[in-house]
């Protein structure tokens, strides 16, 4: 016989107050994300297959770099954040918490990788 | 009365019991084509910089992208990319609470599985 109470035992488990912040930046990322894809897909789609002064030259364009860098910024940060509900839902206890670490870091690793080869194209 | 039969409930049917549906297989291609979206996404991210690093680091990472192995992956991403977005756009329509019912949500099902078709054909054809 415990003495818990049904109140007792709700209580804490409701909202964290944060709950929300996910879904709000993956709807953000996502709309990004629908501007952001057609741009890449063509400008960067063209350019592959050019010899390398064809690429390193159509990325010292403004255009361009800034496309792929923002598509690469925003589509890792929609990566890490869509990947850790998958994590989430097939995963509990250390092992998710690996996994959501192991995915954040490549995420972030991949980004920063990325950004600074576009980077270092358009300068 | 607070600790009745708890924890020793039946559970409600899970996925086996299900016979796969156009609105549950959609869903679930938006989860894979939106993970698998991984493996071109770190390619892209070699190209980049090896692009930045010399022209023979480049050459390497040039011959993987635009290699049969590149073809392949490139072109299945291309798919899922097209898929993933029209998918997300699916769910922006259904957050404001519109298209939730059965015949709508399967006719936007066959628009996301016909759309990514069309739209990889085109990309294709254009780049």
């Amino acid at each position: 016989m415990t003495f818990m109470t049904d109140r007792k035992r709700a209580v804490g488990l409701g909202s964290a107050k944060s709950g929300t912040a996910h879904h709000w930046q993956m709807t953000l990322s996502s709309v990004g994300l629908l501007i952001l894809v057609p741009l890449f897909v063509f400008t960067f789609g063209p350019i592959l297959g050019g010899s390398w002064e064809e690429v390193t030259a159509y990325y010292a364009q403004p255009l361009p770099a800034v496309i792929a860098g923002l598509t690469l910024a925003v589509g890792f940060l929609h990566f890490r954040n869509g990947c850790q509900v998958l994590i989430e839902d097939y995963t509990d206890g250390v092992a998710r918490k690996a996994l959501i670490v192991a995915v954040t870091c490549l995420s972030w690793g991949a980004a920063a990788l990325g950004l600074l080869g576009i980077v270092r194209l358009a300068l | 009365m607070a600790d009745v039969n708890r924890g020793n409930r039946p559970l409600s049917p899970h996925l086996s019991i299900y016979r796969p549906q156009l609105t549950s297989i959609t869903s679930i291609l938006t989860r894979i084509t939106g993970n698998a979206l991984i493996v071109a996404a770190l390619l892209i991210v070699w190209w980049f910089v090896a692009a930045s690093v010399s022209a023979e680091a480049f050459a390497t990472a040039d011959a993987v992208l635009t290699g049969w192995f590149g073809d392949l992956v490139l072109f299945l991403s291309v798919l899922a990319l097209w898929y993933h977005s029209l998918a997300g756009l699916r769910h922006l329509y259904w957050d404001t609470g519109r298209g939730m019912d059965i015949e709508t949500a399967e006719k936007l099902g066959w628009a996301c599985i016909g759309g990514s078709v069309v739209l990889t054909v085109l990309t294709v054809l254009v780049v």
